[in-house]
């Protein structure tokens, strides 16, 4: 079981913040939440293809930039319009100050 | 008991489309009527003058399916007008003959384009309101064409950077002395300017029109000054005016738009009103009465009505949002920057910019930011979220990079 890939190291990403991650041709957006975790997800809003890692943070909820959407990024949830489609979400592990995602 | 006349919903676009779906995600189980003098299902118009225009096929953004409405049991009537409403007997009459009596009414007419009274306009001359309308945009911006746009707001702009994109020569003529006089400070406005004219947009400011023959094959337009522009198309974007013949003949009040109050409510409590049709108080800024033409109005305000249409009786609370792409920047708007007296220029990465607009008392009212991409976005939510908050953030933070605009939030 390989498919794990390193996206970042803990320290790039603030605390309740995202950062974009590009890997193999596709894109996602990497979390940490104000608890201190971190979650991954697709990089793109299910609306319009827009890059969420522009977006902004409150709690467990992701922000798309351009339209409002609003998702769960631990849940990948959309929560309203004018997001219908889920957020489709990755296993994510810290180690040795990295953090892993798991690309299926 | 009495049967159940259920919710009607005149108009169905943005708002009336929200709403109507709305009333399901509420519970309502009674009937849901949604009514719209388009032949479409519910579409977001935002890509109008933008991705319809440019991409590879025209086509409608929908926001639901008609399995969606059928499952939903929304009964949608399309190509079907509100011709009266009868309120002493809660019916509604449609243009089709038939009639559908309500409990509650919800009004989203929306608004038209705003008319340029001048004899000489014909096929080449077209406004943009519809999907239809854009249709008939597209079918002439093919490269070569010439393009006259009159009116330097949003629509026209937009229009003329997907004009460009798809090759044609655009010229842009606005009446007034600068482009986006209403609701754009002027040091955007210059950025937007110079981005149009780089871009090879011809535009002419402080520029009347004299006179428009269009004979069906190409329009000659006059400006005020003598000169002459000759267009395979003209595109009238000159401001919208909202839809109330309807309201008006029911006997509710008209102020700038259907009047409401911070419920969404005219003076007959069976009847709402809701998106670029309404004048409302904003009670961000204690109570001032306006109407907006904003997508994401129309989306709040139809949801909002459609719970006070079952009785949630609360307030609308939002602050104005409006966002407009052209070429590969965005400006993004928070609150009416009117409100402000003076502003704080906040400087971010790759050339973008925010312009935060202070009351005299200090409180931020509005905040004006543009960039490439979606580089003012974050930061445009934010302050979105301290003019909620009626914050009075010192203005120091607000011009530095290195404070965060979350931290002030917090605060």
């Amino acid at each position: 079981m390989s498919d794990w890939v390193e996206a970042c190291a803990t320290g790039d990403i603030d605390e309740e913040d995202v950062m974009r991650f590009d890997h193999a041709g596709r894109t996602f957006a990497i979390y940490r939440s104000p608890d201190d975790e971190y979650f991954a997800t697709d990089g793109l809003c299910t609306h319009e293809k827009v890059h969420l890692a522009d977006g902004l943070v409150m709690d467990d909820i992701i922000e798309c930039p351009k339209h409002n959407g609003r998702f769960n990024y631990k849940t990948g949830d959309a929560r309203g319009a004018p997001v219908c489609v889920n957020l489709k979400t990755y296993p994510v592990k810290v180690d040795a100050g990295k953090v892993l995602i798991r690309i299926g | 008991m009495t049967a159940v006349a259920g919710m009607v919903i005149i108009g169905a676009g943005e708002c009336g489309g929200r709403a109507a779906l709305a009333l399901r995600d509420l519970g309502f189980e009674g009937p849901v009527t949604l009514v719209g003098d388009e032949p479409h299902l519910p579409y977001e118009r935002p890509p109008l003058s933008k991705e319809a225009m440019t991409g590879e096929a025209p086509a409608i953004k929908a926001i639901a399916t008609d399995e969606l409405f059928a499952e939903r049991a929304i009964r949608h009537f399309h190509s079907v007008r509100a011709v009266a409403i009868d309120r002493a007997a809660h019916l509604v009459q449609l243009s089709d003959g038939s009639s559908v009596p309500y409990d509650k009414l919800l009004l989203a007419t929306g608004s038209v384009p705003r008319q340029l009274p001048m004899p000489g306009l014909g096929g080449r001359c077209i406004y943009l309101r519809t999907f239809n309308d854009a249709l008939a945009i597209r079918a002439h911006l093919n490269a070569g064409n010439r393009v006259a746009i009159i009116g330097g707001g949003f629509i026209g702009l937009e229009l003329a950077a997907s004009a460009r994109k798809l090759g044609a020569a655009v010229t842009v003529i606005e009446a007034q002395p600068r482009i986006l006089m209403r609701g754009v400070p002027a040091e955007i406005a210059e950025i937007i300017h110079k981005a149009h004219e780089a871009e090879g947009v011809s535009i002419r400011t402080g520029q009347g029109i004299a006179a428009i023959a269009d004979d069906g094959k190409e329009a000659g337009i006059t400006l005020a000054d003598g000169q002459k522009i000759v267009a395979d198309l003209v595109v009238i974007g000159i401001g919208a005016v909202p839809v109330t013949a309807l309201a008006a003949e029911a006997g509710l009040a008209i102020d700038n738009g259907i009047a409401v109050d911070e419920h969404l409510r005219t003076a007959d409590p069976d009847i709402f009103a809701a998106g670029d049709c309404c004048s409302f108080p904003l009670a961000v800024y204690g109570g001032r009465r306006v109407r907006l033409e904003a997508w994401r109005n129309a989306q709040e305000q139809g949801v909002l009505a459609a719970r006070n249409m079952l009785g949630a009786g609360e307030a609308h609370a939002a602050v104005p949002w409006f966002w407009s792409d052209q070429y590969g920047f965005t400006l993004q708007i928070a609150g009416l920057s009117d409100e402000g007296k003076s502003i704080v220029r906040r400087d971010l990465d790759d050339s973008a910019f925010i312009l935060f607009h202070l009351a005299e008392d200090g409180r931020l009212v509005a905040a004006s930011g543009i960039g490439p991409g979606n580089a003012v976005a974050r930061d445009i939510r934010l302050a979105e979220m301290l003019i909620a908050k009626r914050a009075s953030p010192a203005p120091e933070a607000l011009g530095s990079q290195a404070v965060k605009l979350k931290s002030l939030l917090a605060a």
